[in-house]
């Protein structure tokens, strides 16, 4: 009986302890164990990915469809090279526009893709050929506290 | 006295030992004849612990040796130590039990510990040992249930599991009513002639050790003041050893410069007992 | 003025020794956490108490941060306008933080104090002498199985501390007020990556080896507490201390990991 208890309740304490382990690595760390690969990659190159991480939402039409793997820059071109995942079923027309984009004034960056008309779709691998960089807000605001003085 | 030609069991040759930079042991000699009760008196503060301690190897001397069936306690590695150990018994003056172990599990284990018995073998020789401390039937008791005398004889249960050639007690009596520690010293005499043990007993209990003892040692700072059979020891005209048995203080002894250095001994470091360094 | 001095000497010396002699038991222990026989049966029963008894301390301490925390990160972040972003607030500072130093602190409390009165009291009752003189190493019977325990219990206890934590800013910022309950979990999955739950491990492995070192090193070593007192006295002085000593190295090792891994 007393033997019973005392192995019940370790044995209870360790899958608490691993459910909890393993939501917060597969949940929230992303960790993908067991989940076949059901995306596929699309690079984007921008002129500026300030203040964009990896792991940023990748949103179409306002809803997060994938995230960002990878950010490197290249130094050749003096680009930023934005790697993202996109789930398989999200065929994504060769003309589409990838834009890095902030929620609200100081909240999260993410990249907002922007559908387009063409009939041939991007490939896994595939470069976006257009791309919009992050809008400093700073460098607005100057530009249009600049243009007010033209103006004026 | 065939006892003069038995071979020598323990001997302990020249002991020094420090407490801080107190001296405790003071070249002690003695030697426990086989199959034996030896006694070990001496009021506290005489060093009997402090011997006993140091014939088990849980504390280091600064000279001297203390030789138990062959080995070299004092200098034995921890090995050695650990296989000597598993051919004596100790029952320690608490009692020692473990506290969340119930009775016949804390008699069970050095046998689990030691040997590949299987747990019904283990159990069989446990409850032969509680049943010769007349302790059957309390088996699935915990320590803490138990009686003075009752752990106290668990202790020596405990003690003897492992069926040794050597076993030591420290102060079997104290704290026990005379009854009980009449009752136990009945014990030890019981297990001398039944399995042929040799014997060390610690005590500063008179009675106990006139009543079990082949031969008497005590233990005076340090020093042994006598060594022999009781009627020896009775008979002896050594001041300290008439204190001890009259029951006298021995004060008087004290010189003003003894007693300033005993005033000034208070910052002495203590020593380590038991090593931690494996 | 020297005698101060020399008083501060002394206690500088009986303080770095019996760091040593806490060190040289750490060493002792870890030398020998893979010996054979490996104890399971032990290990199991200290899991039991390390762990498994644990859980409703954490369960209680966590949640009840993590409400705290959801309000007041809320007030906070409502007055830029972006409480939307509580899930991440309240993710990372439970994950980083205060998941593992609230788990270690009540581990240290409740279990490390059991444990360093237990093998305090089994040093002054002669219990250890009398394991060496059975031939059985106090140290494989005793510590290695506490270690495994601990070392097992704590990382596990961080996990459950920081999911209901980060349930518990759930509750205060989705029911309570009015984050959408998106945002929330959005918040918590985004900005929660490997790193942070790397520190959180590194942290939980790191305090699970103080609580136990602590705990069984200041009981073990109970006979050369300078203040020389053996029995009860003994034990609860030295289980005091343990929990002081314990909990301050807990905080002083949670700052060192941070400084080293954001660093």
């Amino acid at each position: 009986m007393g033997k019973l208890k005392l192995e019940f309740f370790v044995g209870l304490f360790v899958i608490i302890g691993l459910v909890a382990v393993s939501y917060m690595a597969i949940k929230m760390g992303d960790v993908r164990l067991f989940e076949q690969p059901k995306y596929y990659e699309l690079i984007g190159r921008f002129n500026s990915a300030s203040g964009l991480k990896p792991g940023a939402a990748v949103e179409m039409s306002g809803v997060k469809v994938g995230r960002v793997t990878d950010i490197q820059f290249d130094a050749e071109r003096f680009e930023a090279i934005v790697t993202m995942e996109i789930p398989n079923h999200i065929k994504l027309t060769t003309d589409s526009v990838a834009s890095v984009r902030t929620t609200g004034i100081i909240g999260d960056k993410f990249i907002k893709v922007s559908i387009g008309g063409e009939e041939e779709f991007l490939e896994p691998g595939d470069q976006f050929e257009q791309t919009e960089s992050s809008l400093d807000i700073e460098e607005l605001i100057s530009r249009f506290v600049f243009s007010a003085e033209q103006s004026g | 006295m065939t006892k003069l030609t038995a071979d020598t069991f323990i001997s302990v040759d020249k002991l020094t030992t420090h407490y801080g930079e107190r001296l405790i042991l003071d070249k002690l000699d003695l030697s426990v004849r086989q199959g034996e009760i030896m006694v070990i008196m001496g009021a506290s503060g005489s060093g009997k612990s402090t011997l006993l301690r140091t014939m088990l190897g849980l504390n280091r001397p600064t000279s001297g040796q203390v030789k138990i069936m062959g080995l070299d306690v004092t200098n034995a590695s921890r090995k050695q130590l650990y296989q000597f150990r598993r051919q004596i018994g100790v029952a320690f003056q608490g009692g020692a039990l473990f506290g969340n172990l119930s009775l016949v599990d804390n008699i069970q284990l050095p046998l689990r510990e030691h040997t590949n018995l299987d747990a019904n073998t283990i159990r069989i020789m446990a409850r032969m040992k509680l049943d010769m401390m007349n302790l059957s039937g309390f088996d699935n008791l915990m320590p803490s249930e138990l009686s003075g005398g009752m752990v106290k004889r668990a202790a020596l249960a405990r003690a003897i599991v492992m069926d040794p050639q050597l076993l030591f007690f420290d102060e079997p009596s104290a704290g026990l009513d005379p009854v009980v520690a009449a009752e136990l010293d009945e014990y030890i005499l019981e297990l001398k002639q039944a399995m042929e043990m040799t014997i060390v007993v610690v005590t500063h209990e008179l009675e106990s050790a006139f009543r079990i003892a082949d031969r008497i040692t005590v233990l005076d700072r340090g020093k042994v003041a006598i060594c022999g059979t009781i009627d020896e020891v009775k008979a002896s005209n050594d001041e300290r050893v008439q204190n001890l048995l009259n029951r006298r203080a021995s004060r008087e002894q004290v010189t003003p410069d003894e007693y300033l250095e005993l005033l000034t001994r208070v910052q002495a470091t203590r020593p380590h007992r038991g090593d931690i360094d494996g | 003025m020297v005698r101060a001095i020399t008083r501060l000497g002394e206690k500088t010396i009986e303080q770095l020794e019996h760091l040593g002699h806490l060190t040289v038991f750490l060493m002792t222990v870890i030398s020998k956490l893979f010996v054979f026989p490996f104890r399971y049966r032990a290990v199991l029963q200290q899991l039991y108490f390390i762990g498994a008894k644990s859980t409703f301390v954490i369960f209680l301490a966590s949640i009840t941060i993590g409400l705290a925390l959801g309000l007041n990160l809320y007030v906070e972040l409502s007055r830029l306008g972006v409480q939307d972003r509580l899930g991440t607030a309240v993710s990372l500072s439970i994950v980083r933080e205060l998941g593992p130093v609230i788990t270690a602190l009540m581990v240290m409390g409740r279990a490390g104090s059991a444990i360093c009165a237990e093998v305090g009291i089994m040093r002054s009752d002669e219990q250890l002498d009398a394991l060496e003189c059975m031939a059985i190493d106090p140290f494989k019977f005793l510590m290695v199985p506490k270690f495994w325990a601990t070392l097992i219990s704590v990382p596990l206890l961080v996990a459950i501390a920081d999911v209901i934590g980060v349930f518990g800013g759930y509750i205060a910022g989705v029911v309570i007020f009015d984050v959408p309950y998106g945002a929330y979990w959005q918040g918590v999955y985004t900005s929660i990556d490997w790193q942070h739950l790397n520190m959180g491990l590194i942290k939980s492995l790191v305090f699970a080896l103080v609580i136990v070192w602590v705990a069984t090193g200041k009981g073990f070593l109970l006979h050369l507490d300078k203040a020389g007192v053996y029995g009860a006295e003994g034990v609860s002085r030295v289980t005091t201390q343990a929990v002081v000593m314990g909990s301050i190295l807990i905080l002083f090792f949670n700052f060192l990991v941070s400084a080293f891994m954001v660093a």
